[in-house]
């Protein structure tokens, strides 16, 4: 108890419990890949049916508490030990699941999360750092996600021509997809 | 009908668009060669990444050398200065978790990042680092690292704080260095910064309370921004009031503190100090009803999460103070329809535990709508807890058990329907007007039980149970029904339960015996050869004649060896010419799993082991007990005492203290470990020093030949005490063996030992160890039919007490009676209140106690009068001796 609140996986499932993105912070729990595997399809099976996509719900299992959240074809889950506080577990679910939101423009789906995955996993990255709680607040955590541009210390004549090109042709891109 | 369209057009563009479809790792592996372009492309190595960590993700696992391969071409990315493709970078170091050899190269590229200007360099090469060094490296960046804990970057700041707690679990002594920093930044302006910085200052001090107690004590009065933060110094305070210990003298340190952060903005930091005011040791209803009042409000938010973690907390405060709970009962009600299950099932079993007698049945109504639409695990919870319930208002059991055989009858699975019939059998066993109808309800079960455990399970416990009923020929043809319709199993069970009937009530003998005969034809072999020894042994020609005792000992006594020994004994036996003798089977209990089983499970066994709780551990010691020849001759164990500690924890030799009562002996049963593998010890046996303990003298001693590490072993003593006389006394108490040395590789002990002592601590015999808790159901009816004849009243000052609660509680303790009717919980704030115990005085001897308390408001004196009934005026007066004494 009196130990620092922790995280023990985080984990973003599609509407059929495959993994989108998952970071387990606890191997002691589930060591294996397998042993993963069988505990995301428990949560997922356990959860499907409930109604968790206006507010967070909340289930006890296999001795974890597991808040979780759905939006569109995606499951957001946070697991914490059965003695971890429930609002701290329910603040970092809606740090991640706000942060997703931003980072993909409020189109929250699946093929999006894919399209972006490294924006996922970096989110990840920002919320928790090996089960310790790194930031809650959803801005925070996106905008350390989103600073994606060239480092402000290079050079401009560092960039070669194709780099550039990349860069514009990218910039395009994201344009024309909107 | 248009949605499953829908959903497969879904499903098409899913995997259409999917970037990842028919992605193998090969490919990949061969993509992850541009890393190695003199012409980096940011974006498409970081493409090749994401698709590498993707199947990490998965679950693909890389082979050694494909690791190593992808690590070293990773590293060449740090020439880019793509923020982007760098953070990239660092997140798939880490995945990779590069062996040491292989750090190195990228140690320097991290150092620079370490210290460039990019804040976001700085904070994950920080991370990165820390994650993936060891030991030797750390020394060389200990200095950036401080920097960094101070860095006026909040991000950077937390990446370092974050990783010291990462380091301090494998380098204590260097991350200890730091405290200066820690301390600083716990005064950040930065919210998740102070809250790093907290945890760390406390994991650094964690050893050493004074230190700890100082934090807490600067904190409390400080400015604690961040809502983690705040948390975490709830449960720093909970420590710190927990450890202080002291509870009796006034008002409890911090407890103002844990009150004021229940009015705090952050709902979790609410919830926070209101879990910990109810998990406080000693906790008193004026201490529990802020927190019980905001959790209450909890109960009706619109978000699960804030009801389900109320509701779970009053669950865990109403096992131990149901008084405070009642007054969220009518949330609680409301909850039993929550779309959230978890919550309802939490909100039933609460409200199981407050309810009073008059709303039992209107809380059964309300759950036999709620059963059929929730999983068996919530199913389970709610029967255990119907279970308590039944047991503490006994004159319910009708709606109760009726409300147990109505789902008995419904669809379930095996764990939900074991659960249900252990509870059936727990009530029938503990409740005997409970009897008759479970038993006929348990035999209405096994006409239609697809479960062969239960069925043989519900027969064995039907053969026992049966026969003492007013009418025993009632259950005849449930049991031999089962002969006709069931599994070989089970007609072997029902042959056995039948001629229990046979053996135990002489009128059904005739009848038995037919039907016994019947079974003689039976396709089984089994069955045939229970009904062909039954037939045999119980003789008399199925005629009425009583059964010889001498046949009753034989097929349904106790083998009095324990199973164990007797399966290790029988494996071990070859076919031979000669017999197997029962005789040759060790008694002696090897390992001394009693105690310490019990306290895992303590949850009261159903089927599976007989009697339930106290009473089995007594059959345990008691089997135990007269396997000793020395001890043989002591009569019957009156009461062996819970395992007394006489050792600190974690001490070389752990040993703790059984007392076994008897009439008119003691037996001390010292349970003895050894923690040291470098020691084997022999000849143990602990010398007692009795001069305290006047009526006592030893007679018998059995010491302990030896001791090998880990393996508990067991020594004894007994003392001789006046007959029926509850002697008390002190005993000193010092463990004497030999010491030899064992080899750690081998495993042998040297030849020569060395004598040698370990004080204990001391032990005492009182008047609480003479008294057996044994409940009554119905205190009014057991006080009135005891009558008046040994009546012993008498009044007494306890002193001035903190409240009630705390009073009661001593005098329960004082005289080691069961309180009943749940009397041993005081209203809060109520100035009087009456508690009633019984209880078996040593003699067997039935005592029943009243207690009437009154407390002044203002002094806090507490005055009790004690109204004592027994089958004995001895003994009635020994119970007013204990407590004027005590």
């Amino acid at each position: 108890m009196e130990s620092c609140p922790s995280i023990k996986n985080i984990l973003l499932l599609d509407s059929e419990g495959k993994r989108v993105a998952v970071k387990y912070y606890s191997e002691e729990d589930w060591p294996t890949n397998t042993a993963k595997e069988s505990f995301e399809k428990a949560v997922f099976t356990k959860t499907q049916k409930t109604n968790a996509r206006t507010e967070a719900e909340i289930a006890m299992f296999e001795g974890t508490i597991v808040v979780y959240k759905f939006v569109q074809d995606l499951h957001f889950f946070v697991t914490g030990g059965e003695n971890e506080n429930e609002l701290i577990l329910a603040t970092v679910l809606q740090g991640f699941f706000d942060a997703v939101g931003i980072l993909l423009r409020g189109n929250v789906d699946k093929k999006e999360a894919l399209e972006n995955l490294d924006l996922i996993l970096l989110c990840l990255d920002e919320i928790v750092d090996g089960g310790i709680i790194l930031e809650t607040d959803s801005n925070v955590i996106a905008s350390k996600v989103a600073s994606h541009s060239i480092d402000a210390g290079a050079p401009l004549s560092e960039q070669t021509i194709s780099q550039a090109l990349a860069t514009a042709r990218e910039h395009l891109a994201r344009q024309l997809l909107k | 009908m248009a949605q499953p369209l829908v959903k497969k057009d879904d499903d098409r563009d899913d995997e259409e668009y999917s970037p990842f479809l028919g992605i193998e790792k090969g490919a990949v592996l061969q993509e992850a060669r541009v890393f190695n372009d003199p012409q980096l492309d940011a974006r498409r190595c970081s493409q090749v990444i994401t698709k590498l960590l993707y199947l990490l993700n998965q679950g693909e696992s890389f082979t050694k050398v494909e690791a190593t391969e992808v690590f070293f071409s990773v590293t060449k990315l740090f020439q880019s200065r793509d923020i982007g493709l760098r953070r990239m970078v660092y997140l798939i170091i880490k995945e990779l978790s590069p062996s040491a050899d292989e750090v190195i190269i990228v140690t320097s590229s991290l150092m620079k990042d370490m210290n460039s200007k990019t804040d976001m360099y700085r904070a994950n090469a920080i991370r990165v680092l820390c994650r993936i060094t060891d030991g030797t490296l750390l020394t060389q960046i200990e200095r950036y690292l401080k920097q960094a804990i101070v860095d006026k970057n909040p991000v950077v700041a937390s990446a370092a704080l974050v990783s010291g707690i990462h380091l301090l679990q494998t380098n204590p002594e260097i991350v200890k260095r730091w405290s200066n920093e820690v301390q600083d930044a716990v005064q950040s302006r930065a919210a998740l910064v102070q809250f790093h910085a907290v945890a760390l200052l406390h994991q650094i001090r964690q050893n050493d309370r004074l230190a700890v107690s100082k934090l807490v004590t600067s904190l409390t009065r400080g400015t604690v921004r961040s809502p983690l933060a705040q948390c975490l110094l709830i449960r720093y305070t909970s420590q710190v009031i927990r450890e202080s210990g002291n509870v009796q003298t006034g008002d409890r340190p911090f407890y103002d503190y844990l009150e004021g952060c229940l009015r705090h903005k952050s709902e979790m930091v609410i919830f926070e100090a209101a879990r910990a005011i109810t998990e406080l040791h000693g906790v008193t209803p004026r201490e529990l009803t802020p927190a019980i009042t905001v959790l209450q409000l909890f109960l009706s938010s619109s978000k699960p999460v804030l009801r389900f973690a109320a509701v779970r907390t009053l669950n865990k405060v109403a096992m131990t103070h149901p008084v405070p709970v009642t007054n969220c009962n009518i949330d609680m009600e409301s909850l039993i329809s929550d779309q959230n299950r978890s919550i309802a099932t939490l909100a039933i079993t609460t409200l199981l535990k407050t309810g009073n007698e008059s709303s039992v049945d209107r809380l059964m109504k309300q759950i036999t709508n709620f059963m059929s639409d929730i999983a068996d695990e919530f199913k389970i919870v709610v029967v255990e807890a119907i279970r308590s319930l039944c047991l503490k208002f006994p004159l319910k059991f009708r709606a109760l058990m009726n409300f147990l055989s109505n789902i008995l009858r419904e669809e379930g699975g095996f764990e939900y329907k074991k659960a249900i019939v252990d509870s059936i059998v727990i009530l029938i066993r503990d409740i005997p007007d409970a009897k008759e109808s479970g038993l006929l309800h348990l035999c209405e079960f096994i006409e239609d039980c697809e479960f062969t455990y239960l069925s043989t399970q519900i027969l064995h416990f039907l053969g026992i149970e049966g026969p003492k009923t007013s009418d025993p020929s009632k259950y005849i043809r449930y049991i031999y029904n089962r002969v006709h319709l069931e599994n070989a199993t089970v007609r072997a069970s029902a042959v056995s339960t039948l001629a229990k009937f046979g053996a135990l009530v002489d009128s059904l003998k005739p009848r038995v015996f037919i039907l016994l005969r019947r079974c003689l034809f039976d396709s089984d072999d089994e069955v045939r050869d229970r009904a062909t020894l039954y037939l045999n042994t119980l003789g008399g020609d199925g005629s009425v004649v009583e059964t010889d005792n001498d046949v009753k000992d034989f097929l349904f006594g106790s083998l009095d060896v324990p199973l164990v020994n007797l399966e290790a004994s029988l494996k071990n036996y070859e076919a031979s010419e000669e017999p197997f003798d029962i005789k040759s089977v060790p008694k002696e209990v090897k390992s001394q799993p009693l105690a310490e089983k019990k306290a895992q499970s303590k949850k009261p066994t159903g089927l599976g082991a007989p009697p339930t709780g106290p009473a089995s551990t007594v059959d345990a010691y008691e089997t135990l007990l007269s396997s000793i020849p020395e001890f043989s001759n002591f009569g019957k164990l009156f009461k062996s005492s819970a395992p007394v500690e006489l050792t600190e924890p974690e001490t070389e030799y752990a040993v703790n203290v059984v007392k076994h009562i008897f009439d008119s002996h003691v037996v001390f049963q010292y349970n003895c470990t050894n923690t040291i593998p470098e020691q084997l010890l022999e000849d143990v046996i602990v010398v007692v020093d009795a001069s305290e303990a006047e009526e006592f003298s030893e007679v018998a001693s059995r010491s302990l030949r030896s001791l090998p590490y880990d393996t508990p072993g067991q020594t004894f003593l007994a003392f001789e005490k006046p007959e029926g006389v509850p002697a008390v006394g002190k005993f000193t108490n010092l463990l004497r063996f030999i010491v030899k040395e064992v080899d750690p590789t081998t495993g042998e002990a040297e030849e020569d030992g060395v004598e040698d002592e370990y004080q204990l601590e001391d032990l005492e015999v009182v008047a609480a160890d003479y008294i057996l808790k044994v409940p009554v159901f119905n205190f009014k009816n057991a006080w009135e039919s005891m009558g008046a004849d040994f009546e012993r009243v008498d009044e007494y000052g306890l002193g001035p007490r903190e409240n009630l609660t705390e009073a009661v509680n001593a005098v329960i303790s004082l005289l080691g009676m069961q309180p009943c009717e749940g009397t041993e919980v005081v209203a809060s704030n109520s100035r009087s209140h009456t508690c009633v115990l019984s209880g078996v005085y040593i003699g067997n001897v039935k005592v029943l106690v009243r207690l009437l308390f009154g407390i002044d408001s203002s002094s806090k004196e507490v005055a009790m009068k004690l109204a004592v009934r027994s089958e004995d005026g001895a003994v009635s007066d020994a119970i007013h001796e204990i407590v004027a004494s005590g």
